[in-house]
């Protein structure tokens, strides 16, 4: 039981509320679309400030869930609105404080299917972003599981609503993938509390107090529980064979959409590894590894060979997450704190690298006004800096060193050999594919003489497009001082945490810590002075 | 006594009543017939009352009268305005709630 | 990272807390990595004055490498390795990677050559790319390329080291595809980044290996704990890391992407592709000398020594048949570093004259490569030798610079390629027993191929009648060679002295110099004399360059290439269908895969649940079937599930 401590509860608090009650005012000014737009950037923006604050008031070494607060809900069923983080809620919970300011930066511009109004937009993107802080920040499974199931709502409004031309279709099977997976969920935690109500004659969904008890049950019991949970955030995050609704949904979804799906959305599967499969299931954890593991693999490979293969750059974009969250996987059911502490920075840097991706590829395609690869060639003549922001997007989502995913690709894989290597051997081939679609890719839009319909002729000319905002054509221009300011900040962390990312491993760390020893894990290759002073400590934090 | 007959009885009366509304196509005939069920059921309440020695059952079979009643009012009422707007009192012409 | 380390029984001390001027070393990197920052982030204002501040900072770097070397020439050779550190950069529990400097003779070596001959192609650039409207961006690329270099370089731990490695890898990305407006210069770039990509793997799973073993992946813990490591473990952080070398430096089988690579402006050419990062394999292994040296690396040592010799063979035999300036220069680049190869497989007899070779290389390769792009420069872009000929007259400094670098690589006596290749070979003849024969005689024979080929340019674009003059140009032009401008010349005339004296002198200091970094130079001896082989190499080239003489320098040659040709020529021709095996073997087999997968996910995977979905739409529109609207149905279902459910009840009661 989390009890009110310090003034950081409120923050917590704060957080969650912020964005709702800007949804709720952003609703009401939507008549006028200026003033929503300016209303829902004001309240993302406070809400990621609030967000640094909250890291900033963490304390790494301090105890595991900090910042919590508790009020009861069921009283009957022992369910409680209980929240607070621990250093990978947190650093999950500033991406999407950094993120949300910037889809809407990235979406100021872009028009709105008839009869919809852009406040409406970015009211669901507020609302979504306060689910998803709910969902990182829940300590209570109970609640975990209903705000799992909540944030699917905003977001199929944002894909059916405001998505493609197959948006209908996208959007419903988003839903029930993710619906169905998250029903296998509500079985096996059920089950937990039936196991905590008969141990401990109480009936309790808190987190800690669930996880002391079914982490000590029998291997067949927890083999049992683990695959429900396994099933729901496979589905979210997403790994092969179980990945299929993200394609669409991406290559539907308005681009900020797309952001939020692939960098928010589809981190709380990798995220419910880290928090609930291993410290509640660790004997099956252990058990089931190997099939995890497999996965993992055969999605780094997989994914990456489909976004080779791919005609659609959106569809691209989401078969190169695929691919990433196979090494996420790897990284995690690979055991060691290396690779722990590596897929939770992956799972920043993927945030952040990927985004900034499809915030390109999105500025790409408003330039174009089309979403097939072949419509483009030889573009970096027309916009040398969209293309040098593609490219850094691009190294950066292959591990380039010096860019920030090659700390966490590299902490991943150096983590995973000692335990897994056979596994981590295959993966490394993924780096060689990496290099190939994203070097394809970019070779194929921005390099080689001017061509493609969308850069020449079918928009009138060439070096034209139909401007959205005018409805007529004008010269394909580059990047726009807000377009800039969007990238901007991604480009500086990109390099910034590529050379310096202590602030971020040294929050992540200790959780990483606690949650292998909860999972009675031990590092397989020991520093000198631990190995020396040989003790484990006996209470995990 | 064996109340062995008085249940004999009441399954061939329900049985009757079951035939009865699974066959018959005039829509007060089937009324009439569920009005048979549930007096056979009334029997064997009564029966198995009798057999206890408590009247539990015997109250039982008031409630089921008391229903019945209500049911026929309401049933009633239903046959008489289908049977206004279509002429006709056959459940089999009333079939247009389906797929 | 002070205290007496032994690496592995050849040196004395581990690394000394770098102080006084080599505390700055940081700058070496940040002096250049600004430049190209600034040049970059500042776009078209600063096109006026941006190539002066590439070349500015990449000299500023030379005088502080210079500074530096004085200073560490000052210190006692036990006191020569210094390292710095600057940041902890990943640190996750038992896992430490600090971003550290090891300054030490063999990367202050680099340093100098780095600068040295960067600052030089900055210069020779400024007048070369002076048509171009983004002069400004590829200074900021050279000055990233720089950077990443001596990081690559100075890095004292591995990880360090494959940043820079990596880095290397994007700046020659982004300078082979320069001309990114054409295909083919945008298709080498890529192949060549991808090439190195699969070498990089290898140099990556060496790393792991290395944390895994030994727990950490600093120069300092691992030369120190390699010599306790098993066979096994050492062998295979041998292959990994030459398997990366392979990639850098376009060894056999990765050699396929650096003739490709030409497709870059010239000073690319000559300052990535020849002089210094295609050699960053050779200083990998020589850095990693504790580990080949060991007793248990014997194995790894041969396979080293196996992909030197069959590199230099295959790059000697191609560089025959090519008709293009520039790459024919890249082969002749592929099997010099063969030798380099060779020679730092030989373990301690070799590492310091594999160094050598790289020194004197850097110079007269820099020197060929920037003759060629005066004679381009001057002949609008002109690569076919068989267009150029009778060129020494009208650029006569691009002659004279031309052909002392010439003579430096074929090994004329006295010249800076005849100490170090010669010593080369030397060496390799004592490699013991049938070993030293074939790798004497590979080495050898390929000494007279490099003067047959290298001759055979001399010929053709130099000497003989001008062909060019009824000819004219792709882009309609004729032809009006002309000599080059001062920027270009005077850093051409710097390294052919290069070229002629870098032997002479580096030959005798060299080895001692770098004892710290490598250990001693191990004396060897071998069936024959060093005078002996020296004899020998001179014959052998001498004969080879008859032989070009005799073949193209007594008729004219056609302007075209003859189509009715051997098969050897054929086959060199074609890279030895190097290509084509990459082409059959992975390409190909590849874009099949991905189409499958691509099949298989829309159709396979998706069509499962789309399958699944469209089942139980239809089996629900069946089942519907079932409300027939009249209520005696209804009714007769109500029964039999009453029924049913009597029947269980009693069934559980009396069972």
């Amino acid at each position: 039981m989390i009890t009110p401590s310090s003034t950081g509860n409120w923050l917590l608090a704060a957080l969650l509320l912020l964005p709702l009650v800007g949804a709720a005012v952003v609703v009401a000014l939507r008549g006028n679309d200026h003033v929503a737009k300016l209303a829902a950037l004001a309240f993302s923006l406070v809400e990621f400030v609030l967000g640094v604050v909250a890291w900033i008031q963490f304390e790494p070494g301090g105890a595991r869930l900090q910042q919590g607060f508790s009020l009861d809900w069921i009283p009957s069923f022992g369910v409680h609105i209980s929240f607070a983080v621990d250093g990978i809620a947190l650093v999950m919970i500033a991406v999407i404080g950094l993120l949300v300011p910037l889809v809407i930066g990235a979406g100021w511009a872009d028009k709105v299917p008839e009869g919809r109004t852009k406040g409406g937009f970015f009211a669901l993107i507020l609302l979504e972003q306060a689910l998803t802080v709910g969902v990182f920040a829940a300590t209570d499974v109970f609640l975990f599981y209903v705000l799992f199931e909540i944030m699917l709502i905003p977001m199929y409004f944002l894909i059916g609503s405001y998505g493609g031309a197959r948006r209908q279709y996208a959007a419903v099977k988003f839903f029930l993938y993710s619906f169905l997976g998250g029903l296998i969920m509500l079985a096996s935690v059920i089950g937990c509390y039936v196991l905590a109500g008969e141990e401990l004659g109480k009936n309790t969904f808190d987190w800690s107090e669930l996880t002391s008890v079914v982490s000590k049950a029998p291997l067949e019991t927890q083999i049992w529980l683990f695959l429900g949970f396994f099933v729901a955030f496979a589905v979210k995050a997403p790994l092969v064979p179980l990945h299929t609704w993200l394609p669409d949904a991406t290559a539907e979804a308005p681009i900020g959409v797309a952001v939020l799906l692939v960098g928010i959305l589809d981190k709380v599967g990798t995220f419910g590894f880290l928090r609930y499969l291993l410290p509640m299931f660790p004997l099956a954890s252990k058990e089931l590894a190997p099939l995890v593991l497999v996965l993992a693999v055969v999605g780094v490979i997989y994914g990456s060979m489909l976004a080779t293969g791919q005609r659609d750059m959106k569809r691209f974009l989401a078969y190169v997450s695929i691919a990433h969250f196979g090494f996420i996987a790897l990284g995690i059911f690979a055991f060691s704190s290396q690779s722990m502490v590596g897929s939770v920075t992956y799972m920043v840097n993927h945030s952040i690298a990927t985004g900034m991706l499809i915030l390109v590829v999105g500025m790409v395609i408003a330039r174009g006004g089309s979403t097939r690869v072949a419509d483009y060639g030889g573009m970096a003549k027309l916009t040398p800096v969209l293309a040098a922001m593609l490219l850094i997007a691009g190294l950066s989502s292959m591990s380039l060193p010096g860019t920030n995913s090659f700390i966490s690709e590299f902490l991943v894989l150096i983590g995973s050999f000692p335990n897994a290597p056979v596994y981590t051997i295959i993966a490394t081939v993924g780096m060689v594919l990496a290099a190939l679609y994203v070097l394809w890719l970019y070779q194929r839009i921005m390099q080689g003489p001017l061509r493609g319909d969308a850069l020449v002729g079918a928009a009138g000319g060439p070096g034209t497009m139909i401007d959205p905002e005018i409805g007529a054509k004008r010269a394909i221009a580059d990047l726009n001082g807000r377009e800039k300011l969007v990238l901007a900040p991604l480009v500086l962390l990109i390099v910034g945490l590529g050379l310096y990312p202590k602030p971020v491993l040294d929050v992540v760390t200790p959780t990483v810590d606690a949650t292998m020893c909860q999972a009675a894990l031990v590092d397989p290759v020991q520093s000198a002075p631990s190995a020396q002073s040989g003790e484990r400590q006996s209470q995990c934090r | 006594m064996t109340p062995t007959y008085y249940l004999l009885l009441s399954a061939l009366l329900f049985t009757i009543g079951a035939v009865g509304v699974l066959v018959r196509r005039n829509a007060i005939v089937v009324f009439m017939c569920i009005e048979l069920m549930l007096n056979a059921v009334n029997l064997s309440l009564v029966t198995f009352s009798r057999i206890n020695g408590s009247l539990d059952g015997q109250i039982m079979a008031f409630f089921v009268m008391v229903v019945a009643a209500a049911e026929v009012v309401v049933g009633l009422a239903i046959i008489m305005s289908i049977f206004r707007t279509r002429r006709t009192a056959s459940v089999d012409d009333s079939n247009l709630l389906k797929y | 990272m002070t205290g007496t380390i032994n690496l592995a029984g050849t040196l004395a001390d581990g690394a000394q807390q770098a102080t006084g001027v080599a505390n700055l070393a940081w700058l070496l990197l940040v002096l250049p990595a600004a430049g190209a920052a600034v040049l970059l982030i500042g776009g078209r204002r600063t096109d006026k004055w941006g190539h002066l501040l590439g070349s500015a900072t990449v000299i500023g770097a030379f005088v502080y490498g210079l500074v530096l070397f004085f200073d560490t020439t000052a210190l006692g050779a036990d006191d020569r390795t210094r390292d710095l550190h600057l940041f902890d950069w990943i640190s996750v529990n038992s896992l430490s990677v600090d971003l550290g400097l090891r300054l030490d003779p063999l990367s202050l070596t680099f340093v100098l050559l780095i600068t040295g001959v960067g600052s030089l192609i900055h210069i020779y650039s400024i007048g070369y790319m002076s048509d171009d409207r983004d002069r400004r961006r590829f200074f900021a690329y050279l000055n990233l390329f720089v950077s990443a270099m001596l990081l690559l370089v100075l890095g004292n731990s591995f990880v360090t080291l494959y940043f820079g490695w990596e880095g290397v890898g994007l700046a020659s990305y982004l300078l082979i595809g320069w001309y990114q407006g054409k295909d083919f210069a945008a298709t080498a770039a890529k192949k060549a980044f991808l090439m190195n990509r699969v070498g990089d793997v290898g140099l990556a799973l060496a790393i792991f290996l290395m944390f895994k073993h030994m727990g950490s992946t600093s120069y300092d813990v691992v030369f120190a704990e390699i010599g306790n490591q098993s066979t096994g473990v050492v062998v295979a952080i041998g292959i990994l890391l030459l398997l990366g070398a392979c990639g850098k430096s376009g060894q056999f089988p990765l050699q396929a992407w650096l003739p490709d690579a030409m497709a870059g402006p010239t000073p690319v050419s000559a300052l990535i592709h020849a002089a210094t990062m295609v050699t960053a394999g050779v200083y990998l292994i020589a850095r990693s000398s504790p580990l080949y040296s060991l007793a248990q690396a014997e194995d790894a040592r041969f396979v080293v020594m196996i992909i030197g010799a069959i590199t230099l063979l295959i790059g000697c035999v191609i560089g025959c048949a090519y008709d293009d300036f520039k790459k024919v220069l890249a082969y002749s680049t592929v099997s010099q570093i063969g030798y380099m190869i060779l020679a730092v497989g030989l373990g301690p007899a070799g590492y310091a004259l594999g160094i050598l070779h790289l020194l004197t290389h850097g110079f007269f390769k820099a020197g060929l490569f920037l003759g060629a792009g005066s004679v381009m420069h001057g002949m609008n872009d002109e690569g076919d030798i068989r267009r150029l000929g009778g060129l020494a007259k009208k650029m006569p400094i691009t002659f004279i610079t031309w052909t002392l670098g010439y003579l430096a690589l074929i090994g004329f006596p006295f010249l800076s390629g005849y100490f170090s290749k010669d010593a080369i070979i030397s060496a390799a003849f004592s490699a013991g027993g049938g070993r030293g024969w074939v790798f004497g005689g590979i080495a050898l024979f390929g000494a007279g191929l490099t003067a047959f080929y290298m001759t055979r340019l001399l010929i053709l674009v130099f000497l003989g009648k001008p062909r060019w003059e009824k000819l004219k140009s792709e882009d309609g032009r004729a032809y009006h060679p002309h000599e080059s401008g001062p920027t270009m010349t005077i850093p051409m005339i710097i390294l052919s002295i290069g070229s002629v004296a870098a032997g002479a002198i580096l030959s005798g200091m060299l080895p001692g110099w770098l004892e710290p970094s490598v250990g001693e130079l191990a004396e060897v001896h071998g069936p024959l004399s060093h005078t002996a082989v020296s004899i020998l190499t001179v014959g052998i080239s001498a004969i080879g360059a008859a032989i070009a003489f005799a073949v193209f320098g007594r008729r004219e040659q056609p302007v075209t290439r003859p189509q009715r040709v051997s098969w050897p020529v054929r086959a060199a021709r074609a890279d030895l269908y190097g290509n084509h095996l990459n082409e059959a073997l992975f390409a190909r087999p590849g874009v099949w895969l991905t189409r499958f997968l691509v099949f298989v996910d829309n159709r396979g995977v998706d069509g499962v649940v789309n399958g699944i979905a469209a089942g139980l739409g239809g089996s629900s529109g069946r089942l519907r079937r079932l409300q027939t609207g009249f209520v005696r149905s209804y009714a007769l279902s109500m029964l039999g599930g009453s029924i049913l459910v009597i029947a269980a009840l009693l069934m559980v009661r009396f069972a």
